[in-house]
Parts: structure tokens; C-alpha cells; sequence
């Protein structure tokens, strides 16, 4: 492999060392960069695809952002009904709240978390993710560690993200797949009663989405 | 049993950095190539194919490379077995860019 690359921690999980704790490099070698270039130059050449086909699926991707999640965690707490149509059957309640089309997008199930239930998303073979609603996963939920850990200790990997649950709390994961995304629907913070639908958008954060952190109670 | 190389489910490992990265072009551009070819509107390979081609690195790869560096190898694979481009126009091609940059 490229001699530029270097491992910041140290061990790598080679082949032949199947024990050695998992990890992996960051930053971008110039070969890859150069292959990047390589290909992407080829492919519009031969008209796989335009510059302008870049352009526009990178602001798609771009386009989609936690707020959309947010959005419909907002609904949901909002109308009953609503979160009833939601953890039913997710992709049409989405659909119609955002006005996006999700036909393309692989199968999504809202999990619920409540006071004796938490849920957290991974993917421990790669990095599943509700991208339509929640965007890009961040580095952590794609690491090594992240999916190595979080199926086993889900408690110890939650207490680093800062979030304690009482030990009565049950904790269960959820581990993506390819053609199975999940998405969490956070527990209302206490003393938000009074807050509007946009107003109680403003607090959900997307990690309380994923299911490492949950929300803080408001002022009462 | 010999688990594959991308099945890391409880496997031992340290803490997790929780540092937010900067999303750079080049992540951009290899996560919109990836999205563009598998698109099912044009049907060059599909998301299963694109799996198949990173679970298929070896383990050393795995782990040297970072996620879209993974990534770009598999379309690299995949767009060569579909035939969309050959080995020889590719190489060719990345002899030419090096040479430019040589001269620049």
C-alpha cells in the first residue's frame, strides 16, 4: 500500500492478527485521490455521466439534514395519530409530512424510546443509516470501534457519549442492514407542553435520533 | 470459522473518536459517483455489488484505507467488470495525470 500512510494508533487488525483491536486510518493518500480523479474523468468522458450529474447528486446528498428528522419527531410528538401512522409504517408518514420521495430508499422503521426502553442504531458490517431523514452518518458511526463496540456494550459506549441511562432502563440496539434503516424517536423532554411544533424542532438533536444521547428537559 | 474481514460486531476494540470530520470533495465526489452508478435508473451495478466489492478487500486494505477510499477501490472494480471502462484506458489515464502533475 501507499508508503504515506501511516496508522495514529499504532496496530492495525491485519489478517494475520485477527485479535488486535479494530481501527482505522483517516485522510486521503494521493493515490486515492489520484484514482478519484482517474475515474470520475473517464466516467464523463465516456458519458456515464455529466459534471452536472456531480454537481447535482452531491447537493442532493447535501440537501438532506437532521432538521428533516427533526421534523418529524417534532410531528410525531405533536399528534398522536400521527406517530401511530409513523411507527407503522415510516416511509409513507415521511413522505407526506417532508414532500420528499423516498421510492428509492431502502426500507425505514422508526423506533420508539421510552422511559423504561432505549434504543441506538448501528451497522456493524458497514455504515446503514437513515441518510434520507438524517443525512450523512458522522465519522464516529461509521468507525471500526463505533460498530465493534456498541452491539457489546452498549452502556459503556453510551456513557461516552455522555449519556447515563438508570440501570432499569432497558437498552436494546438495532443493527442496520442494506435494505433495513432505523431511526429513533427520541423521548419528549419534560416541560416542552408548551412549545410549538417549529420550537420543539429547534431541540432535537441528531444523536438523540440515532440514540446515543437523549434530551435534556427544558426549564420548567 | 473465519469471520469476514467487514463483520465486526463485538469484536474487541478502543475508544471511539468522537471528533465530527469535515466532509472534504474528495468524500463528495466518490459518495455521488457511487450514488450515480447504482442508481436502479441506470442500472451499472447495484448497492449489493457495491458491498461485495468492499467486503471483498483484503484485511489489510480494510483497515489501511479510510471509508471513501474503500469506496473509490470498489467502483474502480466494479466499473472495470461492468465494462464501462477497461484496465488499459484506466491505467493510461492515471499515467497521464501523474505525468501532468510531474510538469506542473
Amino acid at each position: 500500500m501507499s508508503g504515506d500512510h501511516h496508522h495514529p494508533h499504532g496496530d492495525h487488525a491485519h489478517d494475520h492478527d485477527p485479535h488486535a483491536p479494530v481501527s482505522e486510518v483517516h485522510g486521503v493518500s494521493a493515490e486515492s485521490a489520484l484514482l478519484e480523479r482517474a475515474l470520475r474523468e473517464l466516467l464523463i468522458e465516456k458519458n456515464v455521466f455529466t459534471a452536472d450529474d456531480l454537481r447535482r447528486q452531491i447537493e442532493l446528498t447535501e440537501s438532506r439534514t437532521p432538521e428533516l428528522g427533526a421534523k418529524v419527531v417534532a410531528r410525531a410528538w405533536a399528534d398522536p395519530q400521527y406517530k401511530a401512522q409513523l411507527l407503522a409504517d415510516a416511509k409513507p408518514a415521511i413522505e407526506n409530512l417532508l414532500g420528499i420521495d423516498l421510492n428509492l430508499t431502502p426500507e425505514l422503521t422508526v423506533v420508539e424510546n421510552t422511559a423504561a426502553r432505549h434504543h441506538v442504531i448501528c451497522c456493524t458490517l458497514c455504515s446503514c443509516y437513515p441518510r434520507a431523514v438524517l443525512g450523512i452518518p458522522p465519522a464516529w458511526y461509521k468507525s471500526p470501534e463505533y460498530r465493534a463496540r456498541v452491539v457489546r456494550e452498549p452502556r459503556q459506549v453510551l456513557a461516552e457519549f455522555g449519556t447515563v441511562l438508570p440501570d432499569d432502563v432497558e437498552i436494546r440496539v438495532v443493527d442496520s442492514t442494506a435494505d433495513m434503516r432505523y431511526m429513533v424517536l427520541p423521548l419528549r423532554p419534560r416541560y416542552t407542553e408548551h412549545l410549538s411544533e417549529q420550537e420543539l424542532v429547534a431541540l432535537i438533536t441528531r444523536d438523540s435520533m440515532i440514540g446515543v444521547s437523549v434530551l435534556t428537559d427544558s426549564q420548567r | 470459522m473465519t469471520r469476514a474481514v467487514h463483520d465486526l460486531g463485538g469484536q474487541p476494540a478502543g475508544p471511539i473518536e468522537l471528533a465530527e470530520h469535515e466532509r472534504t470533495f474528495f468524500d463528495q465526489r466518490v459518495d455521488a459517483m457511487m450514488r450515480i452508478l447504482a442508481h436502479p435508473e441506470h442500472g451499472y451495478y447495484t448497492v449489493d455489488a457495491m458491498r461485495r466489492a468492499i467486503e471483498s478487500l483484503s484485511g489489510d486494505q480494510y483497515f489501511e484505507l479510510g471509508y471513501y477510499e474503500r469506496w473509490v477501490r470498489a467502483i474502480r472494480q466494479l466499473v472495470i467488470e461492468k465494462r464501462l471502462i477497461s484496465e488499459d484506458e484506466l491505467n493510461r489515464k492515471l499515467t497521464a495525470l501523474k505525468m501532468a502533475r510531474r510538469l506542473a
